[in-house]
């Protein structure tokens, strides 16, 4: 199975970054291979939608669970779209949390927040 | 380290004579402005020396060149945003150009491209024992919730270490304000006792219950109008919100903050208001299952 | 001071701004508009329109305002996500074999339907807000509202502007607080823009932007200093500094600001207010007249 993680730095030394759509980057993590792939998130920089976008990434990427802290709505969106689970991180090293994910140990994140979209750009 | 954002819903409620006062009483070492359309916080945290400057690069918009342009009217035609002219050539006003791309689509000569506009400016004040992080919306660029977030960025290197961060919010309810929530351990929402003002606090709270964000109400100025403290109040007590405070209105905070400085470091009135609402804050910030 | 209300009649356009808000906008617009009697009130502070609070309007009508999105017919999309990759706001995705659009995200740039190589995208109109007029003695009053989480409020400013012919008479327009795309296309049409200031040194630095804003378009402008008190005041030093005219100046009492507070119409309440706004009024008025007789 496939997992993604927004992370502040490409190392699993890395704490998991707080916001999903700006997050520089994302941890793709296989927990049957224990391969690590760690991609750019394009959409840092976009001025709007950079959830959208975000979310776009992890489904291209084929993960099949989102460990984040956090997450808009149209990020939301897109991921239940793809039927990929999401989960609530609770803890600040990319590696606890993937050992609690493992270990089945990580909630459901259900709490979705109303998102950056808006007011951007213009 | 904890963070503590302080928002108002509403400009002009006195947020950033509250976020000045803070930071001298902790004596924080790290702190940002959050108000990117109208910065004030720098005016009053005493920086002499000037700070490094980053551009803040927003949405490209298109441009024009007038060697290839044939003249098609194209561009012109598929502007859903009226942000092309003729005036002998064909022109592109950069305000209200919203950086779409239909233009260069449209173009059968590529005459019009997408150039890079800075939109803003991040500025960064640091010694070696404090750090400051803000920045500064060009005209007519719009709110920004990305420029919020680097603005945050930039300071988080420094609040890694410092036990505590003071961040001065954007006014309103809109993407800048959702950006500045994130990652933050408590809101303190100052208001003002005025029916526009409770109509705008009502708004940011829900925003705030959203992400689960621990948010405490303290009033500002409030005996300019005791019927509308009162129903501020009530309105705290009903929802379980902690009410830390009631500032008065005190011309020795004017005085103060005229002179370029926080309403705590002359003797005044709202300054000892503030300093009582301080120590609330802090309690609350810090208490176990904070966070 | 002679009124000019037993002249020809007055067309004109004055627009109120400020760098933020809570400096004294509403104040100045609504109690413009009270004392001028046959007036149009134009609130064009959609996201947080308080206009109408104060002048409680009768007979409102409702105009909703559209914007067009596009609509996917999922029977020609070939998902070749040309769409996808050209939306500079990220609007839309593709997941699952199927496209995706984010409405609210959406800038209704027209893009999407212009690269789609199936024909697979048209338009359909979305509601992003509404204008009201009414009415509120002589008072026609206008508001436009911009519902939560829309991209912008443009579209709904452009209508409110429209030059309306029953009309004819003094428009005074409440603008959106700061210096945005949104507050540079309320002021594009008007004759005269009055900026609020309030004398702290944070006002200064607020006003200084509405300043920038202003001059960048070249409109005539004056200063009304609000919440003044027996200190010294930046704002009017800076006025001073910048030789930008002082239209008048409202000062800080607690009558005034209770009376705001709780959304009265002050010019109604209160003489001595009545006598202030109007010589605002008469002030303006010649400013305007001014500016049409040397710049026509």
């Amino acid at each position: 199975m496939k997992i993604a993680i927004p992370v502040d730095e490409k190392t699993l030394e890395s704490n998991v970054c707080p916001s999903f759509g700006r997050t520089p980057n994302f941890l793709i993590y296989d927990t049957e291979t224990k391969e690590s792939v760690f991609i750019d998130n394009s959409a840092a920089a976009s001025t709007g939608g950079a959830g959208i976008k975000a979310a776009q990434t992890i489904v291209d990427n084929k993960a099949n669970a989102l460990l984040t802290p956090r997450c808009g709505q149209n990020a939301a969106d897109v991921i239940k779209a793809a039927d990929i689970k999401m989960f609530k991180t609770t803890f600040a090293s990319v590696k606890d949390n993937i050992a609690a994910f493992i270990d089945g140990k990580l909630p459901l994140l259900d709490e979705i927040h109303a998102g950056f979209h808006g007011r951007a750009g213009n | 380290m904890k963070q503590l954002l302080i928002l108002s819903g509403k400009g002009g409620t006195g947020k950033t004579t509250m976020a000045s006062a803070f930071i001298k009483l902790a004596d924080a070492k790290v702190y940002a402005d959050c108000d990117v359309d109208a910065p004030n916080l720098h005016l009053i945290t005493g920086w002499n020396a000037e700070p490094e400057k980053t551009d803040y690069y927003g949405l490209p918009k298109a441009e024009i060149n007038p060697q290839l342009c044939t003249q098609c009217d194209q561009c012109r035609q598929n502007c859903r945003f009226d942000a092309i002219s003729i005036d002998e050539k064909y022109k592109v006003d950069p305000f209200a150009c919203e950086g779409c791309g239909v233009c260069t689509y449209v173009c059968p000569v590529g005459a019009v491209t997408m150039v890079s506009a800075v939109a803003g400016e991040l500025m960064l004040y640091s010694d070696e024992e404090k750090l400051f992080s803000t920045a500064q919306l060009k005209m007519g660029s719009g709110t920004s919730g990305r420029l919020v977030t680097e603005v945050k960025k930039q300071m988080k290197p420094a609040a890694v270490d410092a036990e505590l961060a003071i961040i001065d919010g954007s006014p309103g309810i809109g993407c800048p304000v959702i950006a500045s929530l994130s990652g933050v351990d408590m809101v303190l929402i100052v208001a003002e006792p005025s029916i526009s003002g409770i109509s705008d606090m009502e708004r940011i709270i829900t925003t705030a219950a959203k992400f689960g964000t621990k948010t405490a109400v303290c009033i500002n100025k409030y005996d300019t109008n005791m019927e509308n403290t009162t129903k501020i109040e009530e309105f705290c007590k009903k929802q379980g919100l902690p009410f830390i405070g009631k500032i008065p209105f005190d011309l020795g905070a004017v005085k103060a903050i005229n002179n370029g400085q926080t309403i705590v470091d002359i003797d005044c009135r709202s300054g000892r208001a503030v300093k009582e609402a301080y120590h609330k804050t802090m309690k609350l910030l810090f208490e176990e299952g904070g966070g | 001071m002679p009124d000019f209300m037993g002249g020809p009649a007055i067309k004109m356009r004055i627009a109120i701004l400020s760098g933020k808000g809570g400096t004294g906008k509403t104040l100045v617009s609504v109690n413009l508009a009270a004392v001028a009697k046959k007036s149009a009130y134009i609130d064009c502070d959609v996201e947080e329109p308080n206009g109408h609070l104060f002048f409680k309007p009768e007979d409102v009508q409702e105009e909703e305002i559209f914007v067009k999105i596009p609509k996917v017919n999922h029977e020609l999309c070939n998902g070749c996500r040309k769409c996808v990759d050209f939306c500079k706001f990220n609007a839309l995705a593709y997941i699952n074999n199927k496209l995706i659009v984010f409405d609210e995200v959406c800038h209704s740039c027209g893009g999407c339907i212009l690269v789609c190589p199936e024909k697979a995208l048209t338009e359909k109109e979305k509601v992003i807000g509404k204008v009201q007029k009414g009415i509120s003695g002589e008072v026609r009053i206008y508001t436009g509202i911009l519902n939560t989480g829309e991209a912008t409020g443009i579209p709904i400013i452009k209508k409110l502007l429209e030059k309306d012919p029953e009309v004819n008479e003094r428009a005074l327009i409440d603008c959106p607080p700061g210096s945005a795309c949104i507050v540079m296309e309320s002021i594009k049409d008007a004759d005269y823009c009055i900026l609020v200031a309030e004398p702290t040194l944070f006002g200064v630095h607020n006003l200084n932007m509405v300043y920038e804003l202003v001059k960048l378009f070249n409109r005539p402008f004056g200063a009304v200093l609000n919440k003044c008190l027996e200190e010294e005041n930046p704002a009017e030093k800076f006025c001073l500094e910048k030789k930008i005219k002082i239209l008048g100046r409202i000062p800080f009492d607690n009558e005034l600001g209770r009376l705001n507070s709780n959304a009265e119409i002050t010019v109604n309440k209160n003489e001595k207010y009545r006598l202030l706004f109007s010589a605002l009024l008469d002030t303006v008025t010649k400013e305007v007249r001014h500016e049409t007789t040397t710049n026509p």
